[in-house]
């Protein structure tokens, strides 16, 4: 597979390379192969959204990635340095690569301001009250300003996700991994969620992986929609979404875009029904 | 509008809740309810062999009246709730750290859990005589129970509170750069305060429940009065029962004082729990 040709999401930083990578996973004696002979080549700056049936496999692709589950064969590279590989299947955890979680997981006993600041306080990066003021300026940007000091369980579902991805970035990771973020929320919420993604994209060029079951995001946000197969997880069907930056939302009823979603619903639809047949039960 | 309600008393604003009257209405009307019971022996031609035999509230304010006035009952007052807090103040101290090395550690777990969930059932009570031949003073002896009422409950508490703990959030962490002190400090330990406030709660009510067992086994103190426990037991042997009732009373509201303390300690703590 080549790197993705869209010219205008080059980036020198934060490209992914995933090689041949299996997953089995050994539940009580029972092989269970979740990703098989997966190879993917991601390039920097690239938005890249995974979508498949329940349970193909796509959490494990992103576990491998972030650190927090090992792969059984295969290679994964971040800009050339190999995360994870034969002599070392677990990769380690590291700001460069930070992770939003579908359930959202902003710590409820900080503030929005605290949850944002606490990347750089614990690596050392600045000191509190400077991490303090790049977190507000950053909320401040993302449309937050008037919510730094509030604890998360006193904002919207909404706020709280953006929070989450202003934590995420002050980082300045080389790689966002998404995994399914937006998923409760209601349509309203997402279409403004969607457009704030890709506001903060277009602002920073950070690599996108981005696993959900919505084809409508997949084409909305992507360069590429990496279909999957149902479990063990291969790639199916790639498509290459060339709508030009930045896209705003009458996009979603343009004739170019529903005719990425039938393409990709058609190639999604096959694999859902196997996975229905096959009658497993969720794995991710 | 807020500067108006800034100025009204405390005690005004406190009788305008709506809680804070139904709280009060209901301890009178059981006060009223006993009072009614106690003056009959039975209720609509059924006997009533409980509430009967028990002296009524007008009889035990009396009562209390004459023992408020006695420097004994408040010594009491006094050694029982050193007792309790001390006992208290140990188990927290031990349990919490105990707990959560429970938590964050296999081997630890491994090791200490087994016998804990042996010990743990074993009710304080029964620790009484154990104790008092052990330890060298009776005064530590009755902590030793104490502490042990206190003890288990907030192991348990700190030990599932801190093993619930989403793993999102260790993760989230970890992929932002915390260590493992971080993630303990800044993540494991708050996370857990809500479940470490739930033990004190419940664990402080179980001091007030044990050390009246080990102040009636010990038997009285040195200079008047041995606690409120022995006060309701040497009542009793004396055949005063507005005192006994009294005692009990007196023992509701340390419990119920000592718990509130202990709640509003941790409502001060959590802020982003005040909203609930």
């Amino acid at each position: 597979m080549t790197a993705n040709p869209n010219s205008h999401s080059a980036n020198s930083r934060g490209a992914i390379s995933i090689r041949n990578v299996s997953k089995v996973y050994d539940p009580g004696g029972v092989n269970v192969r979740a990703v098989d002979d997966c190879s993917l080549e991601i390039a920097g700056g690239e938005v890249c959204m995974i979508v498949g049936p329940s349970g193909c496999g796509k959490t494990t692709l992103l576990n491998a990635i972030a650190g927090f589950h090992s792969i059984s064969e295969g290679q994964i590279d971040l800009d050339g340095e190999m995360l994870c590989g034969p002599s070392k299947p677990l990769a380690d955890q590291g700001a460069d690569r930070v992770v939003v979680f579908q359930n959202g997981a902003l710590f409820p006993w900080k503030t929005l301001a605290e949850n944002v600041a606490y990347g750089p306080v614990v690596q050392g990066v600045l000191g509190k009250n400077e991490a303090r003021e790049k977190a507000i300026h950053m909320l401040d940007e993302a449309g937050l300003s008037g919510v730094a000091d509030k604890y998360p369980g006193e904002v919207s579902s909404g706020m709280a996700r953006r929070a989450e991805i202003v934590r995420a970035l002050i980082n300045d990771p080389k790689v966002l991994l998404l995994d399914e973020p937006y998923r409760a929320m209601d349509a309203l919420t997402k279409s403004i969620m969607h457009e704030s993604l890709l506001e903060v994209y277009d602002r920073t060029k950070v690599t996108i992986f981005f696993i959900t079951h919505d084809l409508e995001e997949a084409i909305f946000l992507g360069d590429r929609v990496i279909v999957m197969t149902t479990r063990p997880a291969k790639t199916k069907k790639i498509v290459d979404v060339k709508i030009s930056r930045p896209r705003d939302y009458r996009l979603l009823s343009s004739e170019e875009f529903r005719v990425l979603v039938e393409e990709t619903k058609e190639a999604v639809h096959e694999e859902a029904v196997k996975a229905f047949e096959a009658g497993e039960r969720e794995l991710a | 509008m807020v500067d108006k309600k800034a100025k009204t008393p405390a005690l005004v604003r406190l009788f305008r809740d709506q809680t804070f009257r139904r709280g009060v209405i209901a301890i009178l009307a059981f006060v009223v309810l006993w009072e009614i019971g106690s003056q009959f022996k039975s209720w609509f031609g059924v006997m009533v062999p409980f509430i009967g035999k028990i002296a009524p509230p007008t009889a035990v304010a009396v009562s209390w009246m004459e023992v408020g006035q006695w420097p004994g009952y408040w010594q009491s007052w006094y050694l029982s709730t050193g007792r309790v807090f001390l006992g208290f103040t140990v188990a927290m101290i031990i349990g919490i750290p105990f707990g959560l090395a429970m938590a964050v550690n296999k081997y630890f777990r491994g090791m200490f859990f087994p016998p804990f969930e042996i010990l743990r059932p074993i009710p304080p009570l029964a620790w009484v005589p154990a104790s008092i031949i052990f330890w060298p003073t009776t005064e530590l002896s009755i902590m030793f129970v104490t502490f042990l009422g206190a003890f288990y409950t907030i192991v348990i508490n700190v030990l599932g509170g801190a093993r619930s703990i989403d793993i999102q959030y260790l993760r989230a962490a970890q992929s932002m750069g915390a260590t493992q002190w971080d993630l303990f400090r800044k993540i494991i330990l708050p996370g857990t305060l809500p479940s470490i406030f739930i033990g004190a709660a419940v664990g402080m009510g179980i001091t007030w429940e044990v050390v009246l067992a080990g102040e009636m086994i010990s038997g009285g103190g040195q200079q008047g009065g041995g606690g409120l426990g022995f006060f309701i037991w040497s009542s009793y042997m004396g055949g005063v029962m507005d005192q006994v009732v009294v005692g009990m009373i007196s023992i509701g509201l340390a419990g119920y004082i000592s718990s509130s303390l202990i709640r509003y300690i941790g409502h001060l703590s959590m802020p982003w729990r005040r909203m609930f």
